[in-house]
């Protein structure tokens, strides 16, 4: 097979998975439904319940769950080709421990007042997001040169760990109620119930993918090592910019939209990697396609298997996560 | 014979102001040439190697590829017609032998481009002239050294030809084309982590390539015995200093090597390579090893 034809049969495949798993997953939940009552176009929209359900209950979360896993899975992906490491996840470099703090903040200072529409959390951990990449990024910046994958790495997890620690500290101080939600934001949270969060976290996700378009045969060479990629032609500075500042705005995106929900981009990658081997012109597409597909199904699982109880769905993903980091750790030694 | 495609014309560098890694270094490469970077650890081998690979710019000075400043040259240009195997490749995926040398493809293809069946025949050949087309399905990280380093020189190899590109070529105009700019292959260090008879698969898979294809070959390396078995000229660098530049039987002498190594050394030609053999003997009296 060439390598045209491979790179189109992924896109075949994995799309093609990702939509199936998108259009039966609304079908699943508390309430049984009807694909046929849903599409029918004779009874009203008003009068549809099934309709009803599948559109407004359940497609937005759905959708959320793919556009997050998605943009969590592709990211993952990015980073690791960046750090040349296949165990880095799109929250090693501090992202997702500045959007937490973030949220956090408007969470517990109890901030309601959103801009133009959109609710106080996810912008304050969108910015929370941004705030950590601009740190992270400056601290990274060689002079005259590109981006230290040591100084990224370093800076990315001592802000980790910094922003943990500020985050405890404020939740000591802040009374029950207030810690409650920000530990349930810290597992992560589909229910947008309408599609306006969605409306908000796209362009900045799709932005993010124009530029993964561009990087795949560069992050191949990035991912030997910087000489080697600069020996065979590629503006090593300028991509190792684009994947940090791509991957990091989408994962800002996606966590300000669900929550850190863990080890997707992790298992994701990996496992595509096992089916499609480590063209990046492969995995990119596969992990994207992937990534909706995989949370999705998580989150089936969490809104489903012990309802009317909800499993957050971060727990879902850790405890299929998990396990399989571990594996992954023992396997590379 | 003087048709030099590499010079460095009075080129420093230094990582940091503090200490100069090369200074005032004057050297040429010919067309053609099979020459080595010859030095003790630290003497500036592998930035040398990196500055006439274009990675790095001199603070002073320049650096002259076909006659025109490496700076004014774009990154694609100079891929096409030079390529820098590292010192050792560890990958962090898990790539085939064929994806690696495929990759050597990139400078070639637009940013959307797939490579078609002529690259991947360009990529299979470059396999071949390094004996390694029968590991092509396997995945690079198990294979040996020796091997691995083979296949990051087909890589490389891949990357220089322009047979593709050349709206005429054909097996007659194939040499015209190719004399037009050069293919120059530099490794740095090429057997440094490397068994004997891996050091000698290297050694005369590079002098066949230099000898079939006209490929101009610069090597750096501490290793006097393999540049004396290799290379038919020797730039011996000492401190970040050109200590002497020539041909290989006049660099390898009792007084330019215990200037350079701080040994005192015996200098034979073997009977049956009929090349020059370094036996270091003991520590030179007045060495300065810093």
């Amino acid at each position: 097979m060439t390598i045209g034809r491979k790179i189109a049969a992924t896109y075949l495949v994995f799309g093609l998975g990702a939509v199936v798993t998108c259009l039966l997953a609304p079908l699943v939940g508390s309430t049984t439904i009807d694909f046929r009552r849903v599409f029918d176009a004779s009874v009203p929209f008003a009068e549809n319940a099934d309709a009803q359900i599948f559109f407004v209950a359940r497609l937005p979360r759905v959708l959320a769950g793919a556009l997050v896993g998605s943009a969590l899975a592709a990211s993952g992906v990015v980073l690791q080709a960046l750090l040349r490491n296949p165990l880095a996840t799109p929250f090693t470099l501090g992202v997702s421990a500045g959007a937490a703090l973030g949220a956090m903040l408007a969470l517990t200072l109890e901030l309601s007042s959103g801009i133009a529409g959109f609710s106080a959390v996810p912008i304050a951990s969108f910015a929370g997001s941004l705030g950590a990449v601009g740190i992270v990024y400056s601290l990274a910046r060689v002079r005259h040169r590109g981006l230290s994958t040591n100084v990224l790495l370093l800076a990315g997890v001592t802000l980790n760990s910094f922003f943990s620690a500020l985050i405890l500290f404020v939740q000591f101080l802040s009374d029950f109620t207030q810690t409650f939600r920000t530990v349930r934001w810290l597992m992560g949270d589909l229910d947008v119930s309408s599609y306006a969060p969605l409306v908000a976290a796209a362009p900045p996700i799709a932005l993010s993918f124009g530029a993964f378009a561009m990087l795949p045969r560069s992050m191949n060479l990035l991912s030997i090592s910087d000489e080697s990629a600069a020996s065979r032609g590629v503006d090593v500075h300028r991509t190792q910019r684009l994947a940090f500042l791509s991957a990091s705005l989408a994962t800002g995106a996606a966590v300000s939209l669900g929550g850190p929900v863990g080890f997707i981009g992790i298992v994701v990658p990996h496992l595509v990697r096992l089916l499609v081997g480590a063209d990046h012109r492969m995995v990119l597409p596969a992990s994207a396609f992937g990534g909706a597909a995989f949370l999705v199904a998580c989150d089936t699982v969490s809104r489903s298997a012990l309802a009317p109880l909800e499993v957050p769905v971060g727990v879902v993903t850790a405890l299929i996560g998990g396990p399989f980091f571990l594996w992954l750790l023992i396997r590379h030694r | 014979m003087s048709d030099p495609c590499l010079t460095v014309e009075r080129a420093s560098f230094a990582y940091d102001a503090k200490a100069l890694v090369l200074s005032d270094v004057t050297a040429s490469v010919s067309r053609g040439a099979l020459v080595g970077i010859l030095g003790p650890n630290g003497s500036g081998k592998t930035t040398l190697l990196r500055l006439l690979a274009g990675l790095v710019s001199p603070l002073e000075g320049r650096v002259l590829l076909d006659g025109t400043d490496m700076r004014t040259l774009r990154r694609r240009d100079l891929s096409t017609r030079m390529a820098l195997v590292p010192q050792e490749t560890q990958l962090a995926f898990e790539y085939t032998v064929l994806e690696m040398a495929v990759m050597g493809r990139y400078p070639h293809l637009g940013a959307f481009e797939i490579e078609g069946p002529d690259e991947i025949e360009v990529a299979r050949d470059a396999l071949r002239q390094t004996g390694t087309l029968h590991l092509e399905s396997r995945w690079f990280n198990t294979l040996s050294g020796g091997e691995k380093q083979r296949v990051v020189i087909a890589s490389a190899l891949a990357q220089l030809e322009r047979r593709l590109r050349e709206p005429f070529s054909s097996e007659s105009g194939e040499e015209g084309s190719r004399n037009r700019f050069s293919e120059i292959l530099l490794l740095d260090e090429p057997t440094a982590s490397l068994d004997l008879a891996y050091q000698l698969e290297i050694r005369s898979v590079l002098a066949r390539l230099n000898e079939s294809r006209g490929l101009t070959v610069v090597v750096s390396t501490h290793d006097l015995n393999f540049a004396a078995g290799l290379c038919r000229e020797l730039i011996l660098l000492d401190r970040g200093r050109v200590l002497a530049a020539g041909l290989t039987d006049s660099m390898l002498e009792g007084t330019l090597i215990r200037k350079l190594y701080g040994v005192e050394v015996d200098i034979t030609t073997n009977p049956r390579t009929g090349r020059p053999t370094v036996v270091p003997v003991a520590r030179a009296p007045d060495a300065h090893l810093s």
